[in-house]
């Protein structure tokens, strides 16, 4: 798409897009009057330090599932703009099945049938927009944008009512059981007998990885995949090679909102073992900049959303440690990344060509 | 064997380049150019695809700046930054797609970008009175207050030529200005060339048909891979020794098929009507038998209902009115076929957009070798490299696709090289029936001979073709039969054998009205 070649469109752009975010970075932390290279040292440190660790990775686990969603959707050049409604959906699908049958199925088939429903409440609410992005022309940025609206008040007033803990005034259910719950990563390590800190890492981060192999498997392995490819190059081309196109933007958007939909797992059935309200908190949007920054690749995702995971992380860690260093200014280091890396993304691209390509056309 | 050019010096020369060079990335789009065009004179360029005769166009435009060498406009240097220099210096130029606003009528057009003040009022006068007296002194008619949207093609083009006449060009650059006309449009076409010649005009004309060079240039340069490779005059030489030039070897002229034994019909359509979106006719009542081993022509101005035809034959459109009778199957409004279908039925189809339609170009070759026919992808719901790979190998070789590199991207290859991956894939399936849209458009002479030949195997092999091409020459030399449309009618089938390019313009243009069936 950049037209660059693959090494260094995968590899080479991300880094000096991360690169000249730092820097960016660093120009306001020496305004704000600190040290970079300390902070970043702390950032560092806060983020992968043993007992950090795992709150990265359990960020990340957010970040690979919306990440995915943006990406999948992208490949069939569509804008899933609606990842942070499709995930509220899991979220609730999860809390519908485990508030009904936990009492009466046992634990982990409830936990099964809630991993099912997640996915299953994301792609529907994703299949609505892509229906009408499909068969009737509706532009999918703007349908998913306002679907992103109507998840958010579903969700008010669910929380908020119907679905409400009784006897209390905050919007969200009541716990559930404990045998639904996905098992924490240091109590599956105290299993194996390793001693691990704790953390809200949990069996998620493993469906998250297996998620990245299963993308990957999907664009690349099938011809599902290459379907959708086609499509996202030249619709024109689709249509004359015979793609069902409309069926086949259906189909990614469902996949699309299933992915996002299983970000709830971690939060939901893996950390918080409650519905609340806004557990979403903006992983939807990032997603979009996790995935731009990988490339729309799964392992490109991956690392990137390792990154974020480390910056969501060590960025509250910069709290603690400066007093000039507010929760907001981690939370600008963590949006010039986004800028740089998301909006900014291709900004560099003919520079870079030039720099690198001139260099390799002269030796060859 | 290329008396090599440069030597010949004009007393007056309208544009002199001197070792003209111009590169993008890795290619050298012009090497060393020296170029005279002598006032007064219709001057030819021609070369191949790809050979750097628009770039050279361009350059004399002050599109690109040249990154070395020397350009003189009437004896003077000039370093020209942008087309507002050339124009300033009398170079005018008539684009291959036309630079015309369609919702304007003729004279805003010509008007713009020198409205004269705030107010139209005023300059709208005289620009109406000097646009007058230039079309009366060239015969360049055109009604000043139609809507370019209503002009014909060839009266657009009428338009582009005014405007630079206009604008004080004394020195005409057109590139490729005869691709979209009629062979009746062209020979106007030329008569105002020759007009503007006799009026001590310079005329440029970028062309890549010999014939049209040897019918209105005096003099011709022809150009190969960037470079010059020989100037002649027009009176000394022949399309043989031009098309040597042009290609670097000699070039066989396509022999023409003995006419062959028509098959059993594969292929009937009858009554097929199809209107745009917004209802305009875009096919009316067209009924065709396409036989196994013959090839029927459609010919036609493009954009006279061909597209559509193809559309409807491969099952990218639905069928509005009349009916498809293929292998077995009855196709119309009711039971409608999709892509897919047709081609299980066993069509091929080679779209004319090779680019948009006929390739993935950010696909690599062996992606693009099964598109359309998964079942080459691999196993069940699976792509597998290995798979695409032994599919697309044999196709590289036996189409000659070079380079032969399965997993490069198609937007690598040149423009012939693309189009025999389509071409490969396609005749790779022993169709029944092939649809096969513009299968030479913007493709080397070369590869053009190598293209027709397989066309004519597959023939041999029974294949029933439909040949939709605007190059008059390419169906002469490969049709049966030649179906003329006009307006999205058929204005009459004739026998390949026999017919000339006089008899089928008219046609072409609606201005026969009797046509042999």
């Amino acid at each position: 798409m950049t037209g660059l070649p693959r090494w260094l469109d995968i590899g080479v752009l991300p880094l000096v897009n991360l690169a000249l975010a730092l820097l960016a970075a660093a120009v306001v932390v020496v305004l704000v009057g600190e040290d970079p290279l300390h902070v970043f040292a702390v950032l560092l440190q806060g983020a992968f330090a043993p007992g950090a660790l795992g709150y990265t990775l359990y960020y990340a686990t957010n970040f690979i599932f919306t990440g995915l969603a943006a990406a999948l959707a992208f490949q069939a050049r569509l804008f899933n703009i609606g990842a942070e409604g499709q995930a509220m959906l899991g979220g609730l699908g999860i809390a519908f099945v485990c508030l009904s049958f936990e009492t009466v199925l046992p634990g982990p088939l409830v936990a099964v049938v809630a991993i099912a429903a997640a996915a299953l409440f994301g792609a529907a609410w994703a299949v609505v927009p892509g229906w009408l992005q499909a068969y009737r022309g509706s532009h999918i940025v703007i349908t998913t944008i306002m679907f992103n609206f109507l998840a958010s008040g579903l969700m008010v007033w669910l929380l908020s009512g119907p679905i409400m803990r009784p006897g209390q005034g905050s919007p969200q259910t009541r716990l559930f059981g404990e045998g639904v719950w996905l098992p924490a990563m240091h109590d599956l390590a105290r299993g194996l007998g390793f001693e691990a800190a704790r953390s809200p890492l949990n069996l998620s981060f493993l469906f998250a990885l297996l998620a990245c192999a299963a993308v990957w498997a999907l664009i690349w392995r099938t011809k599902f995949g290459y379907a959708l490819r086609a499509i996202g190059h030249s619709e024109e081309a689709a249509r004359y090679a015979g793609i069902p196109v409309r069926r086949a933007v259906v189909v990614a958007m469902a996949l699309s909102g299933a992915f996002a939909g299983c970000m709830a797992l971690n939060e939901i059935l893996g950390v918080q073992h409650k519905l609340v309200l806004n557990f979403s908190a903006g992983y939807g949007f990032t997603g979009i900049a996790v995935a731009l920054m990988g490339r729309n690749h799964p392992a490109g995702i991956l690392a990137a959303s390792l990154l974020f995971g480390a910056l969501f992380q060590g960025g509250a860690e910069l709290n603690f440690e400066f007093e000039t260093i507010t929760h907001e200014l981690a939370l600008v280091i963590q949006g010039l990344v986004i800028l740089f890396s998301g909006a900014l993304a291709y900004m560099f691209t003919p520079w870079l060509a030039r720099l690198l390509l001139s260099r390799s056309a002269a030796r060859a | 064997m290329a008396r090599n050019g440069g030597s010949r010096q004009p007393d007056r020369a309208a544009v002199r380049l001197r070792g003209v060079a111009k590169r993008f990335g890795a290619v050298l789009a012009n090497d060393g150019v020296d170029l005279d065009i002598g006032r007064g004179s219709v001057h030819g360029i021609i070369g191949e695809n790809g050979a750097g005769k628009s770039t050279l166009a361009s350059i004399i435009y002050g599109l690109y700046a040249p990154d070395g060498g020397a350009v003189e406009i009437d004896g003077k240097a000039a370093a020209l930054r942008s087309p507002a220099d050339a124009i300033a210096r009398g170079v005018g130029m008539v684009h291959q797609h036309f630079m015309l606003v369609p919702t304007f009528t003729v004279l805003e057009n010509i008007m713009l970008g020198m409205e004269g003040g705030f107010l139209l009022g005023q300059g709208e006068a005289d620009i109406r009175a000097r646009l007058e007296s230039l079309s009366r002194q060239h015969g360049l008619e055109v009604d000043p207050d139609a809507l370019v949207d209503d002009l014909p093609v060839g009266l657009r083009q009428r338009v582009e030529i005014l405007k630079a006449l206009f604008r004080g060009a004394r020195i005409l650059i057109l590139d490729e200005p005869t691709g979209v006309l009629t062979p009746d449009e062209t020979d106007r076409l030329f008569t105002i060339l020759r007009g503007i010649r006799d009026a001590g005009g310079t005329v440029v004309l970028i062309t890549h048909k010999l014939r049209e060079v040897m019918a209105v240039c005096g003099t011709v340069s022809v150009m190969r891979r960037g470079r010059m490779v020989g100037h002649r005059e027009t009176a000394e030489t022949n399309t043989a020794e031009l098309a040597e030039l042009m290609v670097g070897r000699k070039v066989g002229q396509a022999a023409r098929p003995s006419g062959s034994a028509a098959g059993t019909p594969v292929l009937r359509a009858a009554g097929l009507t199809w209107r745009s979106p917004g209802g305009a006719l875009r096919l009316g009542e067209v009924d065709l038998e396409l036989r196994a081993g013959e090839i029927l022509a459609v010919a036609g101005v493009s954009g006279n209902g061909q597209s559509e035809l193809l559309d409807l034959l491969s099952g990218l459109s639905g069928v509005q009115e009349g009916r498809i009778e293929f292998a077995g199957r009855r196709i119309d409004a009711a039971h409608p076929a999709t892509p897919a279908e047709m081609r299980a039925l066993g069509l091929a189809h080679v779209p004319e957009d090779r680019q948009r339609r006929g390739l993935v170009l950010p696909f690599e070759a062996r992606e693009n070798a099964v598109l359309g026919r998964p079942q080459n992808a691999g196993p069940g719901p699976w792509t597998s490299g290995a798979a695409m790979l032994a599919h697309t190998e044999p196709l590289i070789a036996r189409f000659d696709i070079r380079p032969p590199e399965p997993m490069l991207p198609a937007a690598g290859f040149s423009g012939g090289n693309q189009q025999k991956i389509v071409l490969a894939r396609e005749f790779d399936s022993a169709p029944a029936v092939l649809l096969l849209g513009q299968p030479t458009r913007g493709v080397d002479i070369g590869t053009i001979e190598t293209i027709h030949a397989q066309v004519m195997a597959l023939k041999e092999r029974g294949c029933a073709i439909l040949l939709v091409s605007t190059e008059l020459d390419e169906i002469l030399a490969l049709a049966d039969r030649i179906m003329v449309i006009n307006g999205g009618r058929v204005a009459g089938t004739v026998p390949a054998e026999g017919a000339t390019r006089r008899q089928l313009g008219l046609m072409m243009t609606g201005a026969a009205g009797e046509a042999g069936a």
